[in-house]
């Protein structure tokens, strides 16, 4: 007998849904060892995480306040790698659209709430989508690697918010604070139910998931991307316009990191400051590769990353426990579903001397 | 003028752009010779932090300076060893592997130092590699201040350029990790394991890239910060490119690099006042872009980067 690995043509869709699940609770398994390390109970410390991330309205309203902008990152990474635009620029294309928001809705324009918050979020993509639509024409016209760029960019970004936030866009009543003008009432997001923190940028983010879906399964642009993201010869050999395509595509997840940036703002904060992101570009890429590319899972998946984030917050406080823990359980999901991934392509199967 | 000429002119200004080169040295080189062997490393980052974190900490926990530097390499080592497992054995994305190894190996070193300081408000320090001074060469004008301040660790990085140099183009094992990398079935042909020297490369590349690491908490300050690397693994990505994977030239590109940091670090000291100081901060990063641009196309990429292989594999 001896195991032998047959490549897969299509993984069928309860297997990929298998292997999501299986690698995010493989990491959470794994992050026992750390718990342990520290002196703690993991058992005592996984139910203080669900109870912190579940255990009542105002946990859950927290979780999915926390998974709002994981949504957006998320389907912006899931969108460019289905085309295989590698953009690790979601948290500088995330400042970026935050910042569009704050120039546009900070009262210079004075419009209505109708009118204002369609807006700030047009800004907000537009801004976020320009970050990413330059890698992209880099890549293009000079041939230069849009990972490295994109990730540079995001250092880059953070200081140009820095520099905005201290300098020509400061709020002189912040007493002192490093922080921007605040945004009009108009162009705040409501809040979903009185005194809970989750607001409409959440639905913002399903609708564009819902909008994703859509074009990835019905649209020639996505019969496109998916082209593009295959083989890039062979949709070039089949007349597809493949540098159009890359760039539509790096419009569309840039801009997708930017309206998380508005949701942020316009949803949470109401300013910008140079701490308005821990990581959310960082983390969508988690998202995205947890949800398989897939527009919808990309919802169930920064759900997912949010409960973490927020059940460890909580269980920090009440153990002690260090709440990066929050940062290994997501970056283990990521390596999980990599190597989750491998089953995806091959089949594993045991056979006898004679079959080989 | 006269003040760019003050600059070009003291010796500190030089001793700094050695000083700031030096992590990007080790950097690059680790970078190199993953690359070389046909295996990008996006790793690099978070193995930076690992190797600051792990080597600081021994040091700090009562390990001799040397002893922290082993340790930062064995966990370089660690990570890239990860790394290969996932790109080499099993053949997945690097570009994924190396991201989910750069946000393991912070999240990972966080975590630790949260863990075993739990009550520190101040960053506690340690007592790093100090200058060596050379007897009749540190007196000499100009050169010696600016060679003679370094510490060991910047000597070793010098060395370790030609040393990699060396064992890449005059040894058969260099001749066998460039032809992994460019052609791994005439590897093969030989009668080499094109996954065994590549799992060596990425580890061997891993370690010297937390050496980079290890510089900055044990020789270039004396504590360990959050943030603290603040994308010099990704400058270091940048400078591969530009030095065209030859040592030589990536020694060239970091103390390059290094003038310029330092360069821009006196400039804001003098013109500080009605430009402000973010300015100045981008430039290492806007510089990496340019150059990464202006290359691009003449770039001579190993031609199996990124392949993975499966033994016995036809073309």
């Amino acid at each position: 007998m001896s195991l032998r690995l047959d490549p897969r043509e299509h993984a069928p869709l309860f297997l990929r849904l298998l292997v999501s699940l299986v690698a995010g609770l493989a990491a959470l398994l794994l992050v026992a060892i750390p718990v342990m390390a520290a002196g703690a109970n993991p058992f005592e410390a996984y139910l203080l995480m669900a109870q912190g991330a579940f255990g009542s309205m105002f946990a859950l309203s927290e979780t999915l306040n926390r998974a709002t902008p994981l949504i957006l990152t998320g389907l912006a990474a899931a969108v460019a790698f289905r085309a295989r635009l590698w953009n690790i620029g979601a948290e500088g294309q995330l400042y970026m659209g935050a910042l569009a928001a704050v120039m546009v809705g900070s009262g210079f324009l004075q419009l209505p709430a109708p009118l204002a918050i369609p807006a700030i979020m047009l800004a907000g993509f537009l801004a976020g989508g320009l970050m990413m639509v330059i890698p992209a024409m880099l890549k293009q016209r000079f041939g230069a690697d849009e990972v490295v760029i994109t990730l540079l960019l995001n250092f880059v970004v953070i200081l140009f918010i820095q520099m905005l936030i201290e300098g020509p866009l400061k709020d002189p009543l912040a007493m002192g604070w490093p922080q921007s003008v605040p945004l009009v009432a108009e162009a705040r997001f409501d809040k979903l139910i009185p005194r809970l923190r989750m607001h409409w940028g959440l639905i913002v983010g399903l609708v564009a998931a819902l909008i994703l879906w859509l074009m990835v399964k019905r649209t020639v642009l996505g019969f496109e991307i998916k082209a593009v993201g295959e083989n890039k010869a062979a949709a070039r050999f089949a007349g597809i316009p493949v540098d159009a395509t890359m760039l539509k595509v790096a419009l569309i997840s840039g801009g997708l990191a930017g309206l998380a940036g508005v949701s942020e703002v316009a949803g949470v904060k109401g300013y910008l400051s140079a701490d308005l992101s821990p990581g959310f570009g960082y983390s969508g890429i988690v998202v995205a590769m947890l949800a398989g590319l897939s527009p919808i899972g990309s919802v169930l998946a920064a759900i997912f990353i949010a409960a973490v984030f927020v059940g460890a917050d909580s269980m920090s406080r009440a153990t002690g426990i260090s709440n990066y823990l929050a940062d290994l359980v997501v970056a283990l999901s990521l390596l999980c579903v990599l190597v989750g991934g491998f089953f995806l392509r091959f089949r594993l199967r045991w056979q006898s001397r004679q079959e080989a | 003028m006269d003040v760019l000429l003050d600059i070009f002119a003291s010796a500190n200004f030089w001793a700094a752009a050695i000083r700031i080169a030096t992590p990007l040295i080790f950097g690059v080189l680790g970078a190199l010779i993953c690359e070389r062997a046909g295996v990008l490393n996006l790793g690099i980052e978070g193995i930076f932090v690992a190797g600051a974190m792990a080597g600081w900490l021994a040091v700090y926990l009562g390990a001799g300076l040397w002893g922290g530097v082993l340790i930062a390499a064995l966990a370089g080592a660690l990570f890239g060893l990860l790394h290969a497992f996932l790109t080499v054995i099993l053949g997945l994305s690097q570009h994924v592997s190396g991201i989910g190894i750069t946000l393991l190996a912070t999240s990972a070193s966080y975590f630790t130092y949260r863990t075993t300081l739990p009550d520190v408000s101040s960053p506690p320090r340690i007592a790093p590699f100090q200058p060596i001074a050379v007897p009749g060469l540190s007196d000499l004008p100009f050169i010696g201040p600016a060679l003679f301040q370094q510490t060991l660790l910047t000597w070793l990085a010098l060395v370790l350029v030609a040393i990699v140099a060396f064992v890449l183009y005059r040894t058969p094992l260099g001749l066998a990790i460039r032809a992994v990398g460019d052609n791994p079935a005439s590897v093969e042909a030989q009668g080499l394991s094109v996954r065994g020297l590549r799992i060596g490369a990425v580890v061997i590349g891993s370690a010297l890239m937390a050496l980079g690491g290890a510089f900055l908490t044990m020789s270039a300050f004396d504590a360990f910060f959050f943030g603290m690397v603040n994308g010099r693994g990704w400058i270091c990505i940048a400078l591969v490119v530009f030095a065209s994977w030859q040592p030589g030239k990536a020694l060239l590109g970091a103390l390059l690099f290094g003038a310029f940091d330092a360069f821009q670090i006196r400039l804001q000291a003098e013109i500080g006042q009605v430009v402000p100081g973010q300015v100045f901060l981008m430039m290492p990063y806007l510089l990496s872009i340019l150059a990464l641009v202006l290359v691009a196309r003449k770039a001579d990429y190993p031609r199996a980067l990124l392949q993975p292989w499966t033994k016995g594999q036809r073309h």
